[in-house]
């Protein structure tokens, strides 16, 4: 059997880490081929080297079965290869046609030939059935027709294998169904695919091969149909995994938290938090679930102090925080796993070290009449960094370096370890894969046993119904109900979370 | 990648001088100059004896701390380009206080340097409270207070502090930084102590950012305001202070003319270009304040090189005026460095 891509033991270094050791991945002509690992694991290596981004110190690379010493992406290109990336790169100004001649540009008497171009587009488009309008602006389609122009880019340049870099991430739950009869559609013209996930779920339902990858060495490859979700996941992560959340029952104590007629005004001064009243107690989780944008973030960053409160009031315990500088919140007992870790949970280009301090280096022992005491800031570093399993070589290297898994350990291992009295977490699991997933789990869960106060906020209704003790939905400014998440179904959830009425219970 | 990168940093700016060096000498040749016989007086007039090293580190003492106040803004996520007006504010603060008051020079000279980095500070922090209450960009408030600086200061000689001659009376005595000393060890180069107080000031600057809490803040609130306001650092407070401590650095630099060099101040026609020099060696210094110093070192000495090589050579000094606009543009496109050094490292593996 004649592979479309061999890869044959690769090896990666840089200084300090081994991102890719003794992997090997072989594709099959017209199969769609999972690549799986953990965050960090070093699939997007493997990726880079496959392009040509890095050169890798072993191993050898077959496309077609000619071997390639690449090291210039252009040459990926021309042995067919096409990237459809996660983020995307497209000009939104710019038209879907104009997009995806963008760098090989048809032109006619020394003008862009749009016409010939568009009809290209539009037999291409039409051809896998993506429905794509070659004139639309890219400004004005959705995030799903974004990806299938990022897709029609890599076809109309000839790529026959095609690299999708966790694809659905950004997708919703229509669109990621359309998306998989794409990508079944690809195949069965003769593409090949590599799909680059950590979801477990989209590998069963449509890849046909999966190799696994674990701390950047290759674990090996299985038939999808030979396998079953459990055990990819052991394979990923290198024991059982626990889908299940494992808890006891709450014992709910002291009001911690209390919300009363809470009303918070956006940036266009319409109450984005309309009234809300909301009690947090010790030693329970409560999750607020509700689709985007009903005041979530509003309400988190008026209990963070970083936006102003119009009317009501805001207690942690006895003490009044409205309005309050988010210093003083912080230093009155509170801890924030925030939504946007690149935004807010981090200085990137600081070193792991000094974003482990990031609210606490002006306090002893860090620091002593203003001057900074690095001995206890890195041995602090040091230790939650063993503590939570942050991988990083070591403790002076920049944040931004972290994969996006490892940063969220460090921002949970800095807001645990400040012992709060209320945890706010916010979206503490997006984008990560399983095993980060159950670590981040079983530490909220650990700190409602331990007493604290714990806010849910999170998109991902089994995150809200797992996890939590209690379920406040939260539709236009309001909490709307309080249901108990084990008599309560998604679909239920789903309705209320939709503004449509419940009979029984009521918001108190 | 981290020892790499190190590496580059030295690299960029030191291939970025031979190539600028390179270049220059090419237009020579073109002009009809002879280019070996050019850099010849040139490197006479930098190391040829002790006059002229005197006169190089006088040269170096203002674009010291003129390239600290950029690179300390800088450091802080801010674009200063205000250094020129805040060493105009400087400097004519040094002298006010130079002539007017009385004090013995232990006091007198700290005194005068002192309200020169004031005014530098309090003109600095106008276009910080700018960006930090009004959200205005401080490339453009920086620049306009340049002009403001340059005008008043020449009205307030005019009005209250005339001189003949279009400038101020000399400072006292006791508020001078000159020595006898160092003039008669360096053959009577006009040689100052201003150098050591823009050393004190590099140390003082690598210190400010890199080990107190404050520069914690003002680093944090440069890479990342949001996570910075997350944290509960005051993000209005550092991006005033910012400004306010690299204004206190440009008026320092105003200092150095008024109580080092000039011992007065002249009504300006235009500007004095100390400023803005300070952006180029902030940018060859990688704005580390042991850049700065380097990056300082080259400018003064190609400064003050480049006269003798106008005297010997016949060269005129704008020729290293070119030799330095160069210099800068090889090293604000150090990516065609980069490519030249991966074409010169594949050719010798070939």
């Amino acid at each position: 059997m004649e592979y479309v891509i061999d890869m044959r033991n690769i090896r990666k270094e840089f200084p300090g880490i081994v991102a890719n050791d003794n992997i090997t991945l072989q594709v099959k002509k017209g199969e769609i081929h999972a690549l799986l690992g953990e965050n960090g694991a070093g699939k997007s290596t493997l990726m880079n080297v496959l392009f040509g981004l890095y050169e890798p110190e072993q191993g050898e690379i077959y496309v077609k079965g000619n071997k390639v010493v690449n090291n210039d992406p252009n040459i990926a290109n021309s042995l067919g290869i096409g990237m459809v990336h996660q983020h995307f790169m497209l000009v939104d100004k710019f038209t879907v046609t104009e997009n995806i001649i963008l760098g090989k540009e048809p032109t006619k008497g020394g003008k862009v030939d749009l016409q010939t171009a568009a009809k290209e587009v539009k037999a291409l488009s039409d051809q896998y059935g993506l429905s794509v309008d070659p004139f639309a602006k890219i400004e004005n389609i959705s995030v799903g027709m974004q990806q299938r122009v990022e897709i029609l880019k890599t076809l109309y340049r000839g790529a026959d294998i095609l690299i999708f870099d966790e694809p659905t991430a950004v997708l919703t739950p229509q669109e990621i169904v359309e998306l998989i009869q794409i990508m079944k559609k690809l195949v069965s013209e003769g593409k090949s695919i590599i799909l680059i996930t950590h979801k477990l779920k989209e590998i069963m339902e449509v890849c046909d091969r999966c190799t696994v990858i674990r701390r950047g060495r290759g674990v090996g490859t299985v038939n999808v149909s030979d396998s079953n979700p459990d055990s990819l996941a052991a394979m990923m992560v290198g024991r059982e995994v626990n889908f299940k959340v494992e808890k006891i029952e709450a014992t709910p104590k002291e009001a911690v938290l209390t919300i009363k007629d809470l009303v918070v005004h956006d940036s266009r001064k319409v109450p984005a938090v309309n009234g809300l009243n909301l009690t947090v107690h010790a030693g329970e989780i409560v999750g607020i679930a509700g689709v985007d944008g009903n005041g979530q973030s509003e309400l988190l960053e008026a209990i963070t102090g970083l936006h102003k409160i119009h009317e009501g009031s805001i207690h942690l315990r006895d003490k009044e925080i409205t309005n309050k500088s988010p210093r003083s919140v912080t230093e009155s007992g509170l801890s924030h796993i925030p939504q946007d870790r690149h935004k807010h949970g981090l200085v990137l280009d600081f070193s792991v070290g000094e974003n482990m301090v990031l609210q606490t280096y002006y306090q002893k022992p860090y620091s002593k009449s203003g001057i900074l005491n690095f001995k206890p800031i890195f041995d602090k570093a040091k230790k939650l960094i063993e503590e939570y399993d942050v991988r990083t070589p070591d403790a002076y290297t920049p944040a931004r370096a972290l994969s996006g898994g490892n940063q969220q350990k460090a921002i949970i291992a800095r807001e645990v370890d400040r012992d709060p009295d209320f945890l706010i977490a916010a979206q503490p699991t997006r984008g990560l894969d399983v095993g980060a997933i159950e670590f981040i789990h079983s530490k909220l869960i650990e700190q409602r046993d331990n007493g604290k106060a714990v806010l849910l906020v999170s998109f991902e209704l089994d995150e809200i119904i797992n996890v939590s003790d209690r379920i406040a939905v939260m539709y236009e400014g309001k909490i709307v109900a309080i249901v108990n998440p084990k008599e309560t179904t998604e679909q239920e959830l789903g309705l209320l979370m939709a503004g449509g009425k419940r009979g029984t219970v009521h918001a108190e | 990648m981290p020892n790499k990168s190190n590496k580059m940093k030295f690299l960029v700016p030191l291939i970025s001088v031979f190539l600028g060096l390179l270049i220059g000498g090419i237009i020579m040749l073109i002009s009809g100059y002879q280019p070996v016989e050019a850099y010849v007086a040139l490197f006479q007039g930098i190391f040829g004896g002790s006059y002229y090293f005197g006169e190089t580190i006088r040269q170096m003492s203002p674009l010291i701390l003129s390239g600290l106040a950029v690179a300390f803004a800088f450091r802080t996520g801010l674009f200063n380009i205000g250094v020129e007006g805040q060493l105009l504010v400087g400097w004519l603060a040094a002298v006010y206080v130079g002539i007017f008051v009385d004090a013995p020079a232990i006091i007198h000279i700290p005194l005068a340097v002192l309200a020169a980095g004031v005014a530098g500070a309090l003109w600095g922090s106008v276009p910080g409270i700018l960006k930090a209450r009004f959200k205005v960009h401080e490339v453009i408030t920086t620049i306009m207070m340049n002009y403001i600086a340059l005008y008043t200061t020449n009205e307030i000689i005019r009005n209250y502090m005339l001189a003949p001659g279009e400038r101020t009376e000399n400072i006292k005595e006791s508020a001078s930084l000159a020595s006898p000393f160092l003039q008669s060890i360096t053959e009577y180069s006009t040689l100052h102590f201003g150098i050591i107080v823009a050393l004190i000031a590099a140390v003082i600057m690598w210190f400010l950012l890199w080990r107190t809490t404050l520069g914690y803040e003002l680093r944090a609130v440069g890479f990342n305001q949001h996570a910075s306001q997350y944290a509960g650092i005051n993000v209005s407070k550092n991006i005033v202070l910012s400004m306010a401590i690299s204004g206190a650095f440009a008026g320092i630099a105003g200092s150095m003319e008024g109580l080092g060099t000039y011992q007065y101040m002249t009504i300006n026609a235009g500007f004095t270009g100390v400023g803005f020099d300070g952006i180029a060696v902030a940018l060859l210094g990688a704005n580390s304040a042991i850049g700065v110093i380097l990056g300082a070192a080259l400018f003064g000495g190609l400064k003050i090189g480049a006269l003798n090589m106008q005297s010997i050579a016949g060269v005129p000094t704008e020729l290293i005026g070119v030799v330095i606009a160069l210099i800068i543009f090889f090293v604000a496109c150090s990516y065609l460095v980069h490519w030249l050094m991966n074409r010169v490292n594949r050719g010798g593996k070939i």
